[in-house]
């Protein structure tokens, strides 16, 4: 396999929760015996991935599983705890959040935010909003600047007149265009988008997929797809990487994860896709109760141990690692030999299906 | 439908004053629901779905206004009641889900607090009794540790939580009518799943007529018995939800349902609904709002909007149906 583009190994995140305590006040816990040390959120909790030259892959989990976290450190927005990001054969991790933005490596990476008309400058237009990185990034001005953003306009289909409009005055899927013309104009290799389609009808939502899928195509980048639009995810990405309470649960290739999810929670979540055909509802899985607390959980508990439908005992006593399942796939779960016989007997006998008993 | 239904909205049109002019936002809509029947109001944003809701409720905004219809409901018309004896009705018989549960509470008081107030007002329970009946309210939309989570506010819970307490408020006096807005858009769909499961089970076991709006089609054709299909204020198609998705007559529910990502097709399967909604100020609106995007459109097209039955409680508002 060729060099990927964004590899990320044991990456942590880990928030200070509680009050602060000021050094006084720290020294003379430390006196009295009260040395306690400050309750840690893990965000973030050894994860590592890669991502190919011109793949798309899907993060999917539940909301506080860590995945904007992630996007952020990435992103380079946040610092890391521990751990490594590097994109082709720079280290990113290296370098400074607070002084990224000055970084050239800044044009390497470019986001496409949720919400298109939240993330965009009230006061820009359309067209200044689009320029901005590139005034910035790439020093571009005058004629030429003027001469690219209408390129990028015309690349993401948004009509030249409505360049001098404002944010308020575009319509949703305009504003969609706006937000992604504005993060490819400065030729990202890696485009994170952040459900670029969650406030957008059906419709609209169509449209900007397939204008994605074209620019991915054209500008050959690669793609961090982040949604919990399952149908969506499944249609745009080659790889889908499922996250739990801050660790990656299941990896692989999106058609066979869908078809044939190893984890209890990428089965859940695949069981929670609305399905209109009643013939297909049957066996499906239902979560119960709230998730783990994510500050400072035990580190030899399965994070989702309490809400998982095949749990044990031997749940309770080690949490289980990452492990490679088949060439393609990865999950991290006790009981995934199970699931992939158990698969293997589903799929030689349809009737079978959801039997969920390892 | 043989029985009286819970609800019989006829001829509905509502206007709302703008500095730009009227708004002819709701034309002519009638739909009804039986007892016991969930029934779907789905369309694109824009389409009128939650406005419909409203006017029915009776808490359309100020610059709104019903310039005819009926809601006939339990034998009155909820259009033309005094608003003293509508508040009666509201939270006792006709009860409503809110979109984002987290604003529709109230932030600065207990949930439990919320719930009690609800069932002291209208459901005749005593002030002292009210905070055991919560926690039984609590309990019965699976909140885990009810007794714990009733002293806490809003934003203690998480959204899906927080739902789950506006689904107590909402069923706390076993209303015969249930509007859900949207209830579980922002949420999960694992909480997604939970939720509706939840609304449908509680709905089922009271015998509520629900009505339930949301752009989702496969959400609405999974949970509910007919789907609504609305197009910029007209109703364009009426039809039980397996019948909509399998023989869809009405060319914008087909479009919308081309455009709806689902289990298998590729992207470039999907296709988008040329077009957008008509500008609803204008004078000139034609007879049908989806003639200008509509690609089956006939000089008939102009005459008035028909209502077809083109099967068993299945009716298409289309001169040239699909």
């Amino acid at each position: 396999m060729s060099v990927p583009l964004l590899d990320i190994a044991e990456l942590r995140k880990h928030f200070e929760v509680g009050a602060k305590r000021g050094a006084w006040r720290r020294f003379r816990d430390r006196l009295s015996g009260k040395d306690a040390p400050t309750p840690k959120l893990h965000a973030v909790d050894d994860v590592s991935l890669t991502i190919g030259r011109g793949e798309t892959v899907g993060l999917v989990g539940e909301s506080g599983c860590g995945k904007s976290t992630l996007v952020r450190l990435i992103n380079r927005l946040l610092d890391p705890t521990d751990g490594v990001i590097r994109l082709g054969a720079t280290e990113l991790s290296l370098f400074r959040a607070r002084d990224f933005a000055a970084n050239e490596n800044r044009a390497r990476i470019q986001m496409v935010f949720q919400d298109a008309g939240d993330s965009l400058n009230p006061r820009y237009t359309a067209f200044d909003a689009i320029a901005d990185p590139l005034r910035r990034l790439k020093r571009v001005g005058g004629d030429a600047l003027v001469a690219r953003v209408d390129a990028l306009a015309d690349m993401t289909g948004l009509p030249r007149e409505l360049l001098s409009r404002f944010p308020h005055q575009l319509s949703g899927g305009q504003k969609a265009r706006v937000g992604i013309a504005r993060a490819i104009a400065v030729e990202p290799e890696l485009l994170i988008l952040d459900e670029p389609t969650a406030a957008l009808d059906v419709s609209v939502q169509v449209v900007i997929l397939q204008l994605l899928e074209d620019l991915k195509a054209r500008l050959g980048m690669s793609y961090l797809f982040v949604s919990h639009d399952l149908n969506v995810v499944r249609l745009l990405c080659d790889r889908v990487l499922v996250m739990y309470l801050g660790k990656i649960v299941e990896a692989g290739p999106a058609a066979e994860v869908f078809a044939r999810p190893l984890h209890p929670y990428t089965r859940a979540l695949i069981s929670a896709i609305p399905q209109a055909d009643p013939a297909r509802r049957a066996g499906r899985l239902r979560l119960s109760g709230e998730p783990r607390s994510p500050i400072d959980p035990d580190p030899h508990v399965c994070r989702f141990h309490g809400r998982c439908p095949i749990g044990t005992t031997v749940c309770a006593q080690s949490a289980p690692a990452l492990r490679r399942m088949t060439p393609s796939r990865d999950v991290a779960c006790h009981f995934a030999d199970t699931a992939v016989t158990l698969n293997t007997v589903q799929d030689s006998s349809p009737a079978k299906n959801g039997s969920g008993e390892p | 439908m043989s029985a009286a239904p819970a609800l019989a909205v006829e001829d509905l049109c509502v206007e709302f004053r703008t500095r730009s002019g009227v708004v002819k936002v709701l034309d002519q809509v009638g739909f009804s629901i039986a007892k016991g029947e969930t029934v779907a109001l789905v369309g694109e944003s824009g389409s009128g779905k939650s406005v419909t809701a409203f006017a029915v409720m009776g808490i359309l905004d100020a610059a709104g206004r019903v310039t005819s219809g009926t809601a006939m409901f339990g034998g009155s018309d909820l259009l033309a009641l005094p608003e003293r004896e509508l508040a009666e009705l509201r939270g006792r018989e006709l009860s409503m889900i809110f979109q984002n549960p987290r604003t529709a509470l109230n932030p600065i008081r207990r949930v439990g607090e919320q719930i009690a107030d609800v069932l002291v007002r209208h459901g005749g329970a005593t002030r002292a009794k009210a905070p055991a009946l919560a926690i039984e309210m609590l309990k019965k939309v699976r909140i885990p540790d009810p007794e714990r989570r009733a002293k806490a506010y809003p934003f203690e819970l998480s959204g899906g939580m927080c739902q789950r307490v506006m689904i107590a408020i909402a069923i706390a006096c076993r209303p015969s009518l249930l509007i859900a807005d949207e209830p579980t858009t922002g949420l999960d769909v694992t909480t997604q799943a939970v939720i509706m499961d939840l609304i449908a089970e509680l709905a089922r076991e009271i015998g509520t007529a629900t009505l339930f709006i949301t752009h989702d089609l496969t959400l609405a054709a999974e949970y509910c018995d007919r789907i609504i299909v609305m197009h910029a204020g007209h109703v364009v198609e009426s039809a039980p939800s397996a019948t909509l998705f399998s023989a869809a007559r009405h060319p914008y529910s087909a479009r919308l349902l081309a455009a709806t990502p689902g289990e298998s097709g590729a992207l470039a399967s999907l296709a988008s609904i040329p077009g957008s909604l008509p500008d609803l100020r204008r004078a000139d609106l034609p007879s049908c709002r989806y003639s200008e995007r509509c690609e089956r459109r006939l000089d008939a097209c102009a005459e008035p909007l028909p209502r077809t039955a083109v099967g068993e409680a299945h009716i298409v508002a289309c001169r040239n149906p699909l």
